[in-house]
């Protein structure tokens, strides 16, 4: 009993909400990887296209709610999304025309799109804060646990609860359908190989005819899928509020190096580093303690770090794949 | 000797106020900065009651207050100072209502105010560390200190048979103070506190915050943070993982986005934030109102009763001079006497001078305790039927 105990606070305050937080970071690292290894630079406004993507979900989702149409036990958003995506590569597309395409016609360094990138940024803030406001906005709808806490206790007689919400199951299925089809789609069709020569060799693939605009485009497009998807499932998850997401960026960076930048599946592995650490490193292993060593009342908490540290967690890991392994764990770009 | 103390005693009297004359009251509150929204209507609310008193005729011998408005900006230590001491040096004020955060009024006070000897009387700095400061006197605040709401949420606690917390705070001064001061009361009062743990706002995910807090166990958990902000993510967390079902919401944490969002989620859970009410504050915000500015503002009343309370140590002392009245600000604040309410001021005057003692209740309820601080009044909600609701003021 007590090892179920145990077994169940691990799974309840670490492996649930860690697996879902990583899950949405691999997401968005996987949108910023894709970007460094296609287009070559650190994409600093890919927190706010998320925010704006997610904005049109939501103004969406208000939309299909007020003409009644939900998608049963599922959150509406999910309905929306399509819409959102759609959106949100209408504006990733219209920005590179504007702003992107000029600089890769000159040929300028990965650091001044990068800088480029930051003005965006601003700007994509400011747009979606006029868009939907700056306020917390709750859109999520339909069932809300797989496992409530209190029945789950009721149910089985432990001391622990053991909460699976219902957005926690929809982000990490999501996210293996679309990396698997990401995958396939890289490995497989004519498009993604040609995104694959594009990005190991600009200038041998432009030889072999492979047309950059459509490459770029395409890369675009992903990119806004994946952003909208995984600020939707945040949002989800959590709640909306632009302020949030231009934070998310710093882990989902952290993410996108530790795996290795322009490397797909580090960036999932990435996100997962930095979830779980985040969480497993503060967490205070005292009642865990308490019901595997029958008799022995911990002391303290038993805590490694307190939860203040949670980020300098995140920032040790990177720095220290950094030292010993520059082009991250899955051997990405050299940054 | 003799002949020296008489004589400064036809001095003090002269400059006492037995002639007409113009006194300068400072107000430094931060115009620039992170709280420049709160700001103006607390400016108003001072010179309202400057106003009123100068309006009056009866003050000082028909003297009339001027206010002059200095910048303190909240959270530059430096500026502050620089300001206050402007405000003494060079404008010779006699009397400052201000600062307006805790860390600005306490370098302002301890460079400038106290080797000064200039009163200053902050109608929002809450920080409990104001409370031990060495001011010599000078010094007093018309809000409550943090420490005494950590006081009041443990009496709350402890009336619901609670024994045993969880405490989170937002990382900052007013989130540490008040978790630091409540943890410290509610153990003297015999309860255990499992964990203290800071939540930095505007984090993307709050799982090892709510883990450790889990972990660590208790009947309740104490919020200390912002509902609109990372407070808002813990009790998501808390509520998601069935962690705990019962909260505390401290003033920062009670607002109306925890009926919209939560509802349903939190009944039975409680709280208290600091309010004025009753007759004094509704008057008061009648007064704002006809002199075109929003009485409702926060700390506005408190802003109007610090100028007020000046004035009437002044008239009480019956001199201007800091050194004097300071020790009158007791008096007028506290029983016994006859309470005196916004848009009283003349009549209390009347009373002063007439030898008569006033007990000046103002717009926020006024009670000067301990080192000189409002005891406050505190509003304890339940929330109940998916609404916040009002159990009893104490």
């Amino acid at each position: 009993m007590d090892l179920l105990n145990a077994l169940v606070a691990i799974l309840n305050y670490i492996i649930i909400p860690a697996t879902a937080y990583g899950a949405q970071l691999a997401l968005g690292a996987l949108g910023v990887t894709l970007i460094y290894g296609i287009l070559r630079f650190s994409n600093f406004a890919h927190g706010d296209t998320m925010a704006f993507g997610t904005a049109i979900t939501i103004l969406v989702t208000w939309g299909l709610q007020a003409l009644g149409i939900s998608a049963g036990p599922l959150p509406t958003a999910l309905l929306a999304l399509p819409v959102g995506i759609a959106a949100t590569a209408a504006l990733m597309l219209a920005t590179d025309r504007v702003v992107y395409r000029y600089y890769r016609r000159v040929r300028a360094a990965p650091v001044i799109l990068t800088m480029v990138s930051v003005g965006v940024m601003f700007v994509m803030n400011g747009v979606t804060r006029v868009l939907i406001g700056v306020d917390e906005i709750r859109f999520a709808d339909g069932a809300r646990f797989v496992i409530g806490p209190q029945e789950f206790k009721a149910w089985t007689g432990l001391a622990e609860p053991l909460a699976l919400r219902a957005t926690q199951v929809i982000t990490v299925v999501t996210a293996g359908l679309v990396v698997a089809w990401l995958f396939w789609f890289l490995a497989r069709t004519r498009t993604g190989k040609s995104m694959r020569a594009f990005s190991d060799n600009e200038d041998l693939a432009l030889l072999s005819g492979i047309d950059p605009n459509r490459v770029v485009a395409v890369t675009w497009i992903i990119a806004a899928g994946l952003a909208t998807l995984a600020g939707t499932l945040y949002g989800l998850d959590k709640t909306f509020k632009a302020f949030n997401y231009f934070h998310l960026l710093l882990p989902i960076f952290a993410a996108a190096i530790v795996g290795g930048l322009g490397s797909p599946i580090g960036a999932i592995a990435g996100g997962f580093v930095i979830a779980y650490s985040e969480v497993a490193v503060t967490y205070a292993w005292k009642k865990v303690a308490t019901y595997l060593i029958p008799g022995w009342e911990a002391e303290g908490l038993m805590q490694l770090l307190s939860t203040e540290y949670k980020f300098a967690v995140s920032f040790a890991i990177l720095i220290i794949v950094l030292l010993f392994k520059p082009t991250g764990l899955f051997k990405g770009k050299a940054v | 000797m003799k002949k020296l103390l008489l004589a400064s005693a036809v001095a003090a009297l002269t400059a006492g106020g037995a002639f007409a004359e113009e006194v300068k009251l400072g107000i430094s509150l931060g115009f620039t900065g992170p709280l420049e929204s709160m700001s103006p209507s607390m400016a108003q609310g001072a010179e309202l009651a400057m106003k009123e008193v100068s309006d009056s005729g009866k003050f000082m011998g028909g003297s009339t207050v001027v206010p002059v408005r200095g910048d303190s900006t909240c959270i530059d230590a430096a500026a502050a100072t620089a300001t206050v001491e402007r405000l003494i040096t060079t404008e010779g004020v006699k009397g400052i209502v201000g600062g307006m955060c805790s860390g600005e009024t306490t370098a302002s006070l301890q460079n400038v105010g106290v080797p000064n000897g200039m009163v200053m009387i902050s109608p929002s700095a809450t920080s409990p560390a104001l409370s031990t400061i060495e001011d010599n006197g000078l010094f007093f605040r018309t809000s409550p200190s943090d420490a005494r709401q950590g006081a009041v949420m443990t009496e709350i606690i402890m009336e619901h048979g609670i024994k045993s917390v969880a405490v989170t705070y937002t990382n900052n001064d007013y989130g540490k103070g008040l978790a630091d001061s409540f943890a410290e009361a509610f153990k003297a009062a015999g309860g255990e506190v499992t964990i203290v743990a800071a939540h930095d706002d505007g984090k993307a995910d709050y799982a090892a915050e709510v883990g450790a807090l889990a972990a660590a166990g208790g009947e309740a958990l104490v919020i200390a943070g912002y509902i609109d902000q990372g407070g808002s993510g813990i009790l998501r967390g808390a509520l998601d993982t069935g962690a705990f079902s019962t909260f505390a919401f401290p003033d920062g944490m009670v607002g109306e986005t925890l009926e919209t969002n939560f509802g349903a989620e939190v009944n039975g859970s409680f709280g208290q934030l600091p309010s004025s009410e009753g007759a004094g504050k509704e008057t008061f915000v009648a007064m704002a109102q006809a002199a075109g500015f929003d009485g409702t503002g926060a700390y506005s009343a408190e802003a109007y009763d610090a100028a007020a309370l000046i004035l009437l140590a002044m008239a009480a002392a019956g001199t201007t001079d800091p050194s004097v009245y300071k020790d009158k600000v007791m008096d007028v604040a506290n029983a016994p006497g006859e309470k005196i309410l916004p848009g009283e001021l003349g009549k209390a005057l009347e009373l002063i001078a007439a030898g008569q003692d006033v007990d000046y209740q103002g717009a926020s309820s006024v009670e000067l305790i301990g080192a000189g601080e409002s005891a406050g009044t505190f509003r304890e909600i339940e929330i109940k039927d998916n609404k916040i609701e009002t159990v009893k003021y104490r």
